[in-house]
């Protein structure tokens, strides 16, 4: 922890860094057109942790989520500037390619968005595309394991063949999930994957956010704090385009260092 | 149910709390100001119904008018007539030499015809007039006829001939109980009645029109000519325009950067569809006639001077039914990895097709019914023959319509009528099957 804090940028307090670092990031800096949207973030994302990231609205979590797997590139005036690491892999190196890089980090979106496909080949799309398998038997296994990583297997194994936009919108998020782990990413980025369903549905995906943080490296926008306090392991706190704070969840909900942090946690603005 | 229960509590509530604290409902300008909306709204719905009304009369009337004029086309004039193949004055001894039959006078065997049913027909004028009465295509008619049957040869038959347009007009107009105002002369008039009363004139279906090209004789003129040649501009059109359009709207929606020269390109293709299709005409005419040095009058020219007329209303509808992909498509497919390429061909293209596909129809509809550009690339030539491919001189739907409607013989007025079914036939057609393909690709989400 020692080289940490050496490390540490001024307007970051907590433990930004991890010894078994997934995903680290330097000096991050984002911008739309001449506006600034994310300020000098220095974060790491351990091996095998689920880091929760929360703030106000507006305040850059998700921007600086889509950054991690390069979504912004859809966006042309995005500009993203810093050191992003994938393990020993820099994401924004020209010459990286980022079809790849999309498979090792998966992305589950805000609103539930299976293909108007089957079901099988929502799943099935991703390693279609990347051959991941050669054999139709493969591709049914991959399809089974997945679907039953992500909880849906035995709501949906009959019905294989229906439209995947046919199920409810818990079932659908679920079947987002499967897909993205279809292709077997090390990373699992999630943008308020729950902000679209009803409480049942949510408690659903929660467990199986536990569950995967077993094999996956997860990153979570929310809006919701009990949902970081419930599902992560870490929590980054995010306002203005600034990380704010970074702690053990535990340590952030009961006990934060950082004035804004308690203020956001306890409700005075948010 | 619960009305009258509330309606009462209201007036409890009214009598116990003071008078400012009135309810909304209460107040007798609100109810009034209600029933105006009311009837504001009601208002507004009969405009569209009106609307709706007028189109579908005026639908009606162009209908009733059109049928009405043309059906008659459908059915030929026909006149009997007994013919004395005579192998002497025909010459041919060998039914099977081709030669002696191009050779033989087949016309003059019907005039030599006429004469014999007509034998009181004495003057030269009065002749001519008589033989008028069958169509001057008859010797070609009659020549058919003997090679399908060789066995004729040396024998008399009665046989049907197509009739003069002005006979034929005449006919109709007596069988309808219409008066007959034409051509025709009182003694023509005898002749004809003679042969009706004779049971020697009938109507008959008019094969002619739909297996013949065009002709300067309405009788011997047909449409299919240019239903052939507008099915060939079409093709053309089609294999050009659609290919082209889709990879244009696809460039500029998913790759093209934004900056000034697409939105220049964005407001060119805008304007374009605007621009008058004479224009098109005359661009078609510079490039690709004088230009490239192409032939005049061919389906290939019309089709890429149609090309460049469908072209903007293919990219403007492709371009919008591209961009009514949810973005969230495209963010899943991105998210696993797919390249950009696979985001379009997987799901932006499949989703779009419907609407690519609406917009190809319009533009294709249009390019069938349209005249002026066709006019400047020189499709307006008198064709007779019907085209065997997209190089030979031919005419199209639309443009046979203008020159039938310019012709003076009377008989061309129901034929234009008649030739007006047929393109429209060509569009439901063309219609239904872009419903049924759009019905097909179709996908919810």
């Amino acid at each position: 922890m020692e080289s940490a804090v050496e490390n540490s940028s001024q307007n970051t307090v907590g433990f930004p860094f991890s010894d078994d670092a997934k995903m680290s990031i330097r000096q991050c800096d984002v911008f739309y057109g001449d506006k600034q949207a994310i300020f000098d973030v220095n974060l790491d994302i351990g091996n095998n942790e689920v880091l929760a990231m929360i703030g106000p609205s507006g305040c850059g979590k998700s921007t600086f989520l889509r950054c991690l797997n390069r979504m912004n590139d859809t966006i042309d005036i995005c500009r993203v500037e810093g050191s992003l690491k994938l393990e020993d892999t820099d994401i924004y190196s020209p010459d990286l390619d980022v079809v790849p890089l999309r498979a090792r980090v998966g992305m589950v979106f805000q609103k539930p968005n299976p293909f108007p496909k089957s079901i099988y080949d929502n799943v099935a799309y991703g390693p279609r595309i990347h051959g991941l398998v050669s054999r139709r038997a493969e591709l049914d296994e991959v399809v089974e394991s997945s679907l039953q990583k992500a909880g849906l297997w035995n709501e949906v194994k009959d019905r294989l063949d229906e439209s995947g936009t046919g199920l409810s919108g818990g079932q659908q998020q679920r079947l987002c999930i499967a897909r993205t782990i279809a292709v077997n990413p090390e990373v699992i980025l999630m943008d308020e994957p729950c902000s679209a369903l009803d409480p049942i549905a949510t408690a659903k995906i929660e467990e199986l956010i536990t569950n995967l943080s077993e094999n996956y490296t997860i990153a979570i926008v929310t809006h919701s704090m009990q949902q970081a306090a419930r599902v992560s392991n870490r929590t980054a706190y995010f306002h203005m385009g600034k990380l704010i704070e970074v702690n053990d969840t535990e340590k952030v909900f009961t006990n934060p260092t950082h004035d804004l942090t308690e203020a956001y946690i306890t409700g005075r603005f948010g | 149910m619960t009305r009258p229960d509330t309606q009462s509590e209201q007036m409890q509530e009214n009598t116990e709390v003071p008078s400012e604290k009135r309810r909304l409902v209460d107040d007798i300008r609100f109810q009034k100001r209600l029933e105006k909306r009311y009837r504001a709204e009601k208002r507004f719905r009969l405009y569209g119904l009106l609307s709706i009304g007028f189109g579908l009369l005026c639908l009606v009337l162009l209908f009733t008018d059109i049928i009405g004029k043309g059906h008659s086309a459908f059915l030929q004039t026909e006149v009997a007539l007994d013919i004395h193949f005579d192998a002497d004055y025909l010459q041919i001894d060998d039914i099977n030499d081709s030669q002696q039959l191009n050779r033989a006078n087949f016309d003059g065997l019907i005039k030599r015809s006429w004469r014999a049913n007509f034998p009181e027909v004495k003057s030269r004028s009065d002749k001519r007039l008589l033989y008028k009465i069958s169509s001057n295509g008859s010797g070609f008619q009659i020549k058919d006829l003997l090679i399908a049957h060789p066995e004729w040869l040396g024998t008399t038959q009665t046989l049907w001939l197509i009739a003069d347009d002005d006979v034929d007009v005449y006919y109709k107009a007596k069988n309808k109980g219409i008066s007959y105002q034409g051509v025709l002369s009182d003694k023509s008039l005898n002749w004809l009645n003679a042969l009706v009363e004779e049971n020697r004139i009938e109507l008959s279906f008019n094969s002619t029109f739909f297996s013949a090209g065009d002709s300067r004789e309405p009788e011997q003129a047909g449409i299919k000519g240019a239903m052939v040649g507008s099915l060939f501009t079409l093709l053309v059109t089609l294999a050009l325009s659609f290919p082209i359009g889709v990879a244009a709207a696809i460039y500029l929606e998913e790759y093209a950067p934004n900056n000034r020269w697409t939105d220049l390109i964005e407001v060119n293709i805008n304007n374009l569809a605007a621009v008058p299709s004479i224009i098109f005409g005359l661009l078609g005419l510079a490039i690709f006639i004088n230009f490239f040095e192409l032939p005049r009058s061919i389906p290939l020219v019309g089709g890429l001077v149609l090309t460049l007329m469908t072209l903007p209303t293919i990219i403007i509808s492709s371009r919008a039914a591209i961009k009514a992909v949810p973005p969230s498509i495209r963010e899943a497919a991105l998210g696993i990895g797919a390249s950009k390429m696979q985001v379009i061909l997987h799901h932006v293209l499949p989703l779009a097709m419907p609407g690519m596909l609406t917009g190809t129809i319009i533009g294709m509809a249009q390019a069938l019914g349209e005249t002026a550009p066709l006019l400047m690339i020189g499709m307006v030539a008198f064709i007779v023959d019907i085209p065997g491919g997209a190089t030979d001189p031919s005419t199209v739907l639309p443009v046979q319509i203008f020159l039938w409607a310019d012709s003076p013989e009377r008989a061309f007025v129901e034929r234009t009528s008649a030739a007006i079914m047929v393109l429209l036939a060509f569009l439901i057609v063309m219609n239904t099957l872009a419903v049924l393909l759009r019905k097909r690709l179709e996908r919810r989400w």
